[in-house]
């Protein structure tokens, strides 16, 4: 065997290996969830391909929040107001669609995106140009947005285009394939895609896993960190009008989405201190977190221990997690 | 002259600075007092004294939990299970009224749950290095499903609150005094004189403005985190009981509106959420100010929409102004 023929050989694990290593929180994650699957079955026999599409329409709005607050904390932020921009373009999307035609309504959908992205900026600049933490920030801005929400309508109401509500119901090509998995595949992979690759995108990284250094290296600061917030905006409307299209309805009260975006995005394995993780560790996390609610309810386990569940979960695998990083730090 | 001038000006906006930055009460002080000449002229003759023992009596909760942010954001923390421990102690207290223990019993199951919670809590920020916004939100998930069970376990007794603390919650001496003073007073003289003048109170400043320089001349952090969410969980459980007797209700979801606004109550009073910066003082008066300010807006007869909206809008600039003021220049 020559020395070409084993560089050959060696090539391929040489890459896979560097690539598992750097997205192996995610991969235990994917790993973690094909078990849950197969364990959902076994105690489940009829969990079947429709349940997986109820399952996939379920978690879309909260996956969708989690991509949104995955950016900013890349980004070393903290967006507690996603769960109020939520509550403004849901019934924004909901009341404009009311008693309108369906091509009308894709004009709506571009507006509340816009609005979204509009939100997110306003929360970006308060953020660089006040330089009160993040979370204080964003934290009164979730008062000010949830006002706004009920500014546009006190009770929930309106309703939502039939061509939006279709939209994440049934399936693709195959029965277990979700059409709202794929969506949210899709605007995941639109936006962020494109994004991560140019410079903005590795401007959040740097950012996020230290300021000051990026600040040395000429990465615009503020600039870098109000297109996240902007983002956050844009991925919250998203998942707003995932509420929309799933709920038919606009509800003008914030849901509990905020701190399970947060939840989400830790176990997801983006690290709260920034510049660490992706978007797909905290999509995976939500349906995982789903999907254990399930399961309690199949085992007719009372759906009040799924939350103490999920604390535990949280608390256990952000523990594992900085044990890890002890021993790492250590050795 | 006019360099002298110019020097004497820049002397008197540094003096100012150093006004606002080590006397952050003053500034809030004087806001509170605008707050309140605002209502006056919004409707006159409201400001009495029976008024000033209701925005009292509604602040001391408010006041209590923004103790719990205080301390653990001068460790660079924050407390996010305070609701959901508050409700717990006040709804548990209540299941116990006709119980052969009754209240007393209650309560002393409320503040042991509480600080078992704050243990474990503290346990993990301190032992195992977990960020405390994600530790705490685990706790109050943990906390409000075991309430919960306990709602479905103890549904055919009936709950009510305990008249004792409805007494302390929300009656008054001479119709001005809150007798949830009685409560409170000392628990701000045990925080106040404890942060000043206990090596315990110097050590959550010292982790907070610089944990390697703490841990390096000896600190041992973990020992110090533990006591300090204990201590929180304690606070907030007594901060429930005596909401629940404010309000004369008990659920699982009583205190979760205060939850928000004692992280907003302690900000304004000029606790610096990075931690080595702050006092309960201020967060004493930032929860007074947030409780007229709803009042305020509540006499001005706005929509509850614009309510929030200028309450959020408020927190906000007062944030800003707080850190161009006390920014290093």
């Amino acid at each position: 065997m020559t020395a070409a023929q084993l560089i050959a050989r060696r090539r391929p694990l040489d890459a896979v290996a560097p690539w598992a290593r750097r997205n192996a929180w995610t991969l235990g994650l994917v790993a973690f969830l094909a078990l849950l699957l197969v364990y959902t079955k076994l105690i489940q026999a009829s969990y079947d391909s429709f349940a997986v599409q109820y399952l996939a329409i379920g978690v879309l709005p909260l996956a969708l929040a989690a991509v949104a607050q995955a950016v900013v904390v890349m980004c070393g932020g903290i967006d507690l107001s996603i769960g109020s921009m939520m509550a403004v373009t849901n019934v924004v999307c909901a009341m404009m669609m009311l008693h309108h035609s369906e091509q009308y309504g894709v004009v709506v959908v571009l507006v509340v995106l816009l609005l979204g992205l509009v939100l997110g900026a306003i929360n970006g600049a308060l953020v660089v140009l006040t330089r009160v933490p993040d979370i204080v920030v964003t934290l009164a801005m979730s008062f000010v947005w949830a006002g706004c929400a009920l500014l546009v309508t006190a009770a929930p109401g309106g309703s939502a285009s039939e061509w939006l509500t279709n939209l994440v119901l049934g399936s693709v090509v195959s029965v277990w394939i979700p059409q709202s998995a794929v969506v949210l595949a899709i605007v995941v992979a639109v936006v962020w895609i494109p994004l991560s690759r140019s410079r903005l995108g590795l401007s959040i990284y740097a950012v996020g896993s230290n300021r000051l250094a990026a600040f040395r290296s000429g990465v615009p600061v503020g600039r870098t960190k109000f297109a996240a917030y902007a983002l956050t905006g844009l991925f919250s409307a998203f998942a707003g009008l995932a509420l929309t299209a799933s709920t038919g309805i606009g509800t003008p009260v914030p849901g509990p989405y905020t701190l399970m975006s947060v939840a989400a995005v830790v176990l997801g394995g983006v690290s709260l201190a920034g510049g660490r993780g992706g978007l797909l560790g905290p999509i995976i996390a939500v349906v995982v977190l789903q999907l254990i609610r399930t399961d309690m309810t199949f085992l007719n386990i009372d759906t009040n221990y799924a939350y103490i569940a999920q604390g535990l979960i949280l608390v256990g695998v952000v523990m594992f997690g900085s044990l890890v990083q002890m021993r790492r730090s250590r050795a | 002259m006019s360099a002298a001038v110019h020097a004497g000006r820049r002397l008197d906006t540094a003096a100012w600075r150093n006004l606002f930055r080590d006397r952050p009460l003053i500034p809030l002080t004087a806001l509170l007092i605008v707050l309140v000449a605002a209502i006056q002229i919004a409707d006159p003759g409201i400001v009495n004294l029976p008024w000033c023992g209701l925005i009292m009596r509604a602040s001391v909760p408010l006041a209590i939990l923004g103790g719990c942010q205080t301390l653990t954001m001068l460790t660079g923390g924050i407390d996010l299970s305070v609701a959901s421990i508050a409700s717990m102690a006040g709804f548990v207290t209540a299941t116990f009224v006709h119980s052969p223990g009754g209240w007393v019993e209650g309560m002393a199951v409320g503040l042991v749950a509480a600080a078992l919670a704050g243990l474990v809590t503290g346990i993990g920020v301190g032992v195992f290095r977990v960020h405390p916004l994600i530790m705490t939100l685990a706790m109050s998930f943990v906390v409000l499903g075991f309430s919960n069970v306990w709602q479905l376990q103890t549904l055919q007794t009936g709950a009510g609150v305990p008249d004792q603390l409805r007494w302390v919650g929300s009656t008054t001496l001479f119709d001005i005094i809150p007798y949830s003073l009685l409560v409170f007073v000392p628990l701000t003289l045990l925080i106040l004189l404890g942060l000043r003048r206990t090596g315990f109170g110097r050590l959550l400043f010292a982790i907070g403005d610089n944990p390697v320089a703490a841990r390096l001349s000896g600190v041992r952090s973990w020992q110090v985190l533990i006591v300090l969410y204990v201590i929180s969980a304690l606070l907030a459980a007594i901060a429930g009981l005596v909401l629940s007797g404010f309000t004369n209700t008990a659920s699982v979801s009583l205190a979760d509106p205060y939850l928000l606004s004692s992280v907003a109550a302690a900000v304004l009073g000029g606790t610096s959420i990075m931690g080595g910066r702050g006092g309960f003082g201020g967060t004493i008066v930032g929860a007074l100010i947030l409780t007229v300010l709803t009042a305020l807006l509540t006499v001005l007869g706005l929509p509850e929409p614009a309510r929030q909206i200028l309450f959020g809008s408020i927190i906000v600039a007062v944030a800003a102004a707080y850190t161009r003021v006390t920014a290093e220049a």
